[in-house]
């Protein structure tokens, strides 16, 4: 019956593409407009970061005329070099650091909070979750700003504006990711392998440890890179909440050097960046593979990279 | 009656408990709720006590010499003065708070806009067209979110240089340079090119799970191209469409970094109301007061979707 249908359908659809308006009306013509404009977006989104880059080895102080190729703003300027300037060295380090550790405490933090999450049902633990999620909808420069008035104000003898201040910012900005990635996961594992753990006697450490975290193993991981590559890029909590100059990570340097006058360098500090970023998503994603062979974690992962 | 009850409630609850013991373990009441405390601390220091900081800074005085804030703890001594100074500004004529408000949701609304229907297009595209590239062009989308917001602004900000490519391309067609910078219309596309992506994914998470053969039936009763896209995919997809509208506009209200960059103080939004009010000594209890303004602000669309987002893993 259904194959009656369908090659039935056929002839119909093809005829009436000889003219205009059957061409238009056909279901199954080929949608060129749709694909010119994903065309023009994608190379319109991605050109203009290319360029950025190619532009980190123009041999002149624009970076908006091209006047030959050179290795000046990365190495050979003796003083305004990525490699040379120590201003762009220390904040290169404080970026490693500072994203490193968020990486190393709202992870665990995180995961632990969307595994009890998940488990304890009731009324403060929805609305935790509701305030976690709070967290990460809200816009960046509402929680800056206030963390910058708490540590400022009621917090100004316990924590200083610097490196511990950022970080702490940095860790609550950034919880709310492993949360959703990790509890999405747990959605979709169901309880089913615990259970049967526990019927086989594990004790509830050891189904935590031997069952659901190696099932969570790739949300954990995705997460760690996203946070990562997010810390990375963060430049609105972690400026407010910067103290002397030598707290400044890459992104806030970039920020202010992008409003006075940017030279390549900019652009080759920038390019660090976001080597930086892409390394921590590459090295996630061997990491993954690794662990996880088949295809359907795949897929999923594919998912993840939705959020 | 109520024994009734109790005898049907019972078993339930028995039944659970017997298949715990039975596998001899069962998880002390406290167990799960302990992997949440450290995140519930955290979030109670650095997330909820900031806005009570907030609040008291907003609420409070400001010292008459060194023009350092003066928070104010006890909720009773609150006083309402700053606030209200702040709030006479969007009243009062000279507009210089009432201008960037209204232009902020001017910006946020035609961006938003614009972020929908071009991201709509792809989506779909993507979703429903892209066949073997189909990889290759998610892994395109998804890259803006790994290039940071800076650098691809920053990106923009070069070619609309008065020398930069932009220009270049128009000189080709004999068109005099424009200074881009500072121009409204360079703000909304600013804005446009950062958020999309937000936009992009989500409806491409909702249109990829439209069955096709909920498109075919359309057409089998006889629904044109346009009309089985209004009638069927349309409102399938409108979950996404919200999810996007409300994740793009959310960070665009708060945004001061992409004026910043691309526009002039003619063009400032209201995130730049505070971030030049947290700078400036005496101006405290002005950026405490801006920054409840926000929150009031952006609250409606937040709980809205945060509503909609738990409904929908309660359904999942």
């Amino acid at each position: 019956m259904s194959d009656a249908t369908l090659t039935r359908e056929r002839p119909i659809a093809v005829a009436p593409a000889r003219t205009a308006t059957g061409w238009f009306r056909n279901p199954w013509r080929k949608p060129r407009f749709l694909q010119a404009v994903t065309i023009g977006y994608l190379a319109w989104s991605i050109l203009p970061v290319i360029i950025a880059i190619v532009f980190s080895f123009n041999n002149g102080r624009s970076r908006s005329t091209w006047q030959g190729f050179s290795l000046r703003w990365w190495y050979q300027d003796p003083f305004d070099s990525v490699w040379h300037d120590p201003a762009l060295r220390t904040a290169m380090f404080q970026t490693l650091r500072l994203s490193t550790l968020t990486v190393l405490l709202a992870v665990p933090l995180g995961t632990a909070f969307a595994i009890g999450i998940d488990r304890w049902h009731g009324r403060p633990a929805s609305s935790a979750n509701f305030f976690m999620l709070f967290s990460f909808v809200m816009p960046e420069i509402i929680l800056g700003v206030s963390l910058f008035l708490l540590f400022t104000n009621l917090l100004e003898n316990a924590v200083r504006l610097g490196t511990t201040a950022q970080f702490l910012g940095l860790v609550t900005f950034q919880m709310s990711y492993p949360v959703i990635i990790v509890r999405a996961r747990l959605l979709s594992i169901g309880p089913e392998y615990e259970e049967a753990a526990m019927d086989l006697g594990a004790p509830p450490s050891q189904s935590l440890r031997r069952v659901l975290l190696p099932l969570l193993g790739p949300a954990i991981l995705a997460s760690a890179a996203l946070v990562f590559a997010d810390s990375v890029d963060d430049f609105v909590t972690v400026r407010y909440l910067s103290g002397p100059a030598s707290s400044e990570p890459l992104s806030v340097k970039i920020y202010s050097a992008a409003r006075a006058s940017p030279t390549p360098a900019v652009n080759a500090a920038a390019t660090i960046m976001l080597i930086t970023t892409l390394g921590a998503i590459a090295l996630a994603w061997l990491v993954f593979r690794r662990i996880t062979r088949n295809r359907g974690e795949a897929v999923s992962a594919a998912g993840l990279a939705e959020f | 009656m109520a024994s009734g009850t109790q005898t049907v409630t019972r078993p339930g609850r028995r039944g659970r408990r017997d298949a715990r013991e039975r596998s001899g373990v069962s998880y002390p009441r406290w167990y799960w709720p302990s992997f949440t405390f450290p995140g519930i601390l955290w979030l109670a220091a650095l997330f909820v006590l900031p806005f009570y900081v907030v609040l008291s800074v907003a609420f409070g005085t400001v010292d008459p010499l060194f023009r350092l804030p003066l928070p104010v703890y006890q909720p009773w001594w609150w006083s309402l003065d700053t606030f209200q100074t702040t709030l006479e500004k969007f009243t009062s004529g000279d507009r210089i708070y009432l201008d960037p408000l209204i232009r902020t949701l001017v910006y946020v609304g035609l961006s938003s806009l614009i972020c929908l229907v071009l991201g709509y297009a792809v989506a779909y595209y993507t979703a429903r067209y892209a066949g073997r590239w189909r990889w290759l062009i998610l892994v395109l989308l998804i890259s803006p979110f790994w290039i940071s917001y800076l650098m691809r602004i920053y990106a923009w900000q070069s070619l609309l240089q008065p020398d930069g490519y932009v220009n270049d391309a128009l000189g080709v067609v004999g068109v005099a340079p424009i200074i881009w910078i500072g121009r409204p219309v360079t703000v909304v596309l600013g804005l446009v090119y950062g958020y999309i992506p937000f936009m992009i994914l989500p409806l491409f998470g909702f249109l990829d799970r439209i069955d096709q053969h909920l498109l075919e039936a359309g057409r089998d009763l006889g629904a044109g191209s346009f009309q089985t896209f209004r009638r069927v995919t349309l409102p399938l997809s409108k979950p996404g469409i919200i999810a996007g509208l409300v994740i793009v506009s959310l960070p665009m209200f708060g945004d001061y970094f992409t004026n910043n960059l691309l526009g002039s103080t003619s063009t400032s939004m209201y995130g730049n109301l505070i971030d030049s009010a947290v700078g400036q000594a005496g101006q405290g209890p002005e950026a405490g007061s801006l920054v409840l303004i926000l929150i009031v602000l952006v609250m409606i669309p937040m709980l809205y979707y945060l509503r909609s987002t738990r409904r929908s893993t309660e359904a999942a």
